[in-house]
């Protein structure tokens, strides 16, 4: 590696985060000096259509989770009909726990949210755009509030942008606490002043969203990534990862890794490399992994020997049985007990269930006190069978996605660790009849 | 009371009537015009953050009833919002809260040693308030913090990459009556 250039490195100049480190300074003026606003006048002048079609091309997909492709989500959203506004909605509700890569966006470089949002705003037609905060993130969305007002300062937002005669304004808007805000339904519900509940799909954001105007919800690393592939181009985005996969993503690595962080990694990258050349290796070596959570809380874990050769993108975690998600990658060694931290997780969703749909409010739960039981060896091994089962009855039977993402987990830990359990089961009930006798 | 049964949950039911001070009232106002004129409602979450913050920390039926009436909203709206979000508080919570993150990326780095250090140094062998009521400590969910993980919020803030002693370091501190960070050396 050491004369050859590692293709899986980025240069600093085909990150779109380049000072996600927080080595450099967040500022407009540094930002600028990073090549940031740099022809925005230019593309404010190009038709919504054009841009577009150039992110269609590029086969740009969300990076909130779904990895649903921004070009078409964008081509949904209706023109203007000067009665009701279009709005531009931007999810940093950042909750899915592994995930803190918005975190870092908006502390040490929060004008490419901003920028991308201009550009936003102009392509959907919007004048008015929403940032949901987590309400955790005080810092985060005092930074982000400093870098808009900057952006105001210097005619980037307001009236009149740049001469062009185009009006848009960013409002941070602060959650207090609630995973489900995280739902992009559940999300406008909060935005609106009421209890964050999903709302039922159709009618759907593009048509009937924020007030019920037509609304566009991405996540902040999507709009941020915006900018430069329309500044830079289709083809140097393409370079990235496989086809339908492309461009470069923020990985947040944590867990049992020497060298924690969010690093900005070309996309398809194998997993073995982002764990060993960006976060220091697993702790104790490679060898020492013992299964690896590829992309926040809710995508099924992988076992070790998954690892060995896994690529990091959509298609490719999606064909092993989980997903990219976050990119949130959540890496156990050897020490972690790992039925722990499953049931942990399963903890999580009881707690966040938002209670609107019966299998989800009270089926989380049942999955959680399940979880909590036999990962203790406490049951029986036919409850492993009852507890897969439940699973897939509360799978697929509420409004949103949450239920599934609480159920994938213990699915993916019956997949993988059946044995574990079904030891920690046998050695329990041993004891227990030692101690009968 | 019938209140406290549409909110089910434990509540306040003293008859005080709050009011809002002036440099609330401008803050409130900064808040609602983000907004479309007819949709003040979108502030409540700013408003509650607001009231807990400018009065005890938590929220008494009658400080919701305020921004109910501030926002034009009915009162049960309001409840259930307060009710809903993990960040607001319908019961007294301490002066300060602790809230350690025991999620996953935590849990895996050491976070129940520094909820127990954490608990131990305030005098809990679980979260809750401390007896004096300056401290409360909660066991959070993740707080999107985990690649500096473990760590814990104190009042606004984040503190990253903690161990046991570390944590401790900031409570002792609070409880000297100090700024909410770690003692410098």
């Amino acid at each position: 590696m050491s004369k050859k250039k590692n293709p899986y490195i980025l240069a600093d100049a085909d990150k779109c985060f380049p000072n996600l480190d927080g080595k450099g300074d967040w500022r407009l003026e540094a930002y600028r000096k990073r090549g940031g606003y740099e022809g925005l006048k230019e593309i404010l002048q190009t038709e919504p259509a054009a841009i577009i079609d150039k992110l269609k091309a590029s086969s740009h997909r969300g990076r909130g989770g779904a990895g649903f492709p921004t070009g078409l989500k964008w081509s949904f959203m209706p023109k203007p009909d000067g009665i009701k506004p279009n709005y531009l909605v931007v999810n940093s509700d950042e909750s899915e726990p592994g995930t803190c890569k918005d975190r870092d966006i908006l502390l040490n470089d929060p004008h490419t949210l901003v920028e991308g949002i201009i550009i936003g705003c102009h392509t959907l037609g919007a004048k008015a755009s929403y940032v949901y905060v987590r309400g955790e993130y005080v810092d985060e969305a005092d930074q982000l509030e400093r870098a808009i007002e900057e952006a105001h300062n210097f005619g980037y937002l307001g009236e009149d942008v740049l001469g062009t005669g185009k009006t848009f304004n960013i409002y941070v808007h602060r959650g207090a606490g609630a995973y489900i805000c995280g739902e992009e339904t559940a999300l406008l519900e909060s935005l609106e002043g009421k209890k964050g509940q999903p709302r039922l799909k159709p009618p759907f954001p593009a048509g009937y969203g924020l007030y019920g105007c037509p609304t566009t919800i991405n996540n902040v690393e999507t709009v941020a990534q915006v900018p430069p592939i329309l500044k830079k181009g289709v083809e140097w985005w393409t370079q990235f990862g496989r086809p339908n996969n492309h461009g470069t993503k923020i990985f947040s690595v944590s867990g049992m890794v020497n060298k924690p962080g969010n690093y900005e990694a070309p996309m398809s990258i194998p997993l073995k490399v982002l764990i060993d050349e960006y976060a220091g290796g697993v702790v104790g070596g490679w060898d020492n992994l013992l299964a690896v959570i590829p992309g926040g809380s809710s995508t099924p874990i992988l076992s070790a020997e998954q690892c060995q050769d896994m690529l990091m993108d959509f298609d490719a975690l999606r064909g092993a049985g989980t997903g990219l998600g976050t990119a949130a990658v959540i890496v156990m060694n050897k020490d972690t007990d790992v039925l722990k931290v499953m049931t942990r997780i399963s903890k999580f969703y009881k707690h966040e269930s938002c209670g609107q749909c019966t299998p989800c409010r009270e089926g989380v739960g049942w999955v959680w006190r399940m979880m909590e039981r036999l990962s203790n060896g406490e049951g029986t091994i036919d409850e492993l069978d009852q507890l897969e089962n439940v699973t897939r009855r509360i799978e697929g039977h509420t409004i949103c996605a949450f239920a599934d993402g609480a159920m994938w987990p213990v699915q993916g830990t019956l997949k993988h660790f059946r044995p574990l359990f079904e030891q920690r089961i046998k050695a329990r009930n041993k004891t227990k009849v030692r101690k009968g006798a | 009371m019938s209140r406290s049964a549409a909110v089910n949950v434990k509540i306040d039911h003293d008859d005080k009537v709050y009011a809002w001070s002036d440099a609330a009232k401008a803050k409130i106002e900064a808040q609602i015009k983000k907004y479309p004129p007819e949709r003040k409602a979108s502030a409540v979450i700013p408003l509650l953050k607001l009231a807990q913050d400018e009065f005890d920390g938590w929220l008494p039926v009658g400080l919701m009833n305020l921004v109910a009436d501030t926002l034009e909203m009915p009162k049960i709206r309001v409840y259930e919002v307060a009710t809903f979000y993990d960040m607001f508080y319908t019961e007294p919570v301490g002066k300060h809260v602790v809230r350690v993150c025991t999620n996953v990326s935590c849990m895996i780095r050491g976070a129940e040693k520094v909820i127990e250090a954490v608990q131990k140094e305030v005098g809990l062998d679980k979260p809750g308030t401390s007896a004096d009521g300056l401290i409360t400590v909660e066991s959070f969910e993740c707080l999107g913090a985990c690649c500096e993980a473990p760590m814990m919020m104190v009042g606004e803030h984040y503190h990253v990459n903690l161990t046991p002693e570390r944590a401790v370091g900031i409570v002792k501190n609070i409880k000297a009556g100090k700024a909410p960070v770690e003692p410098s050396k």
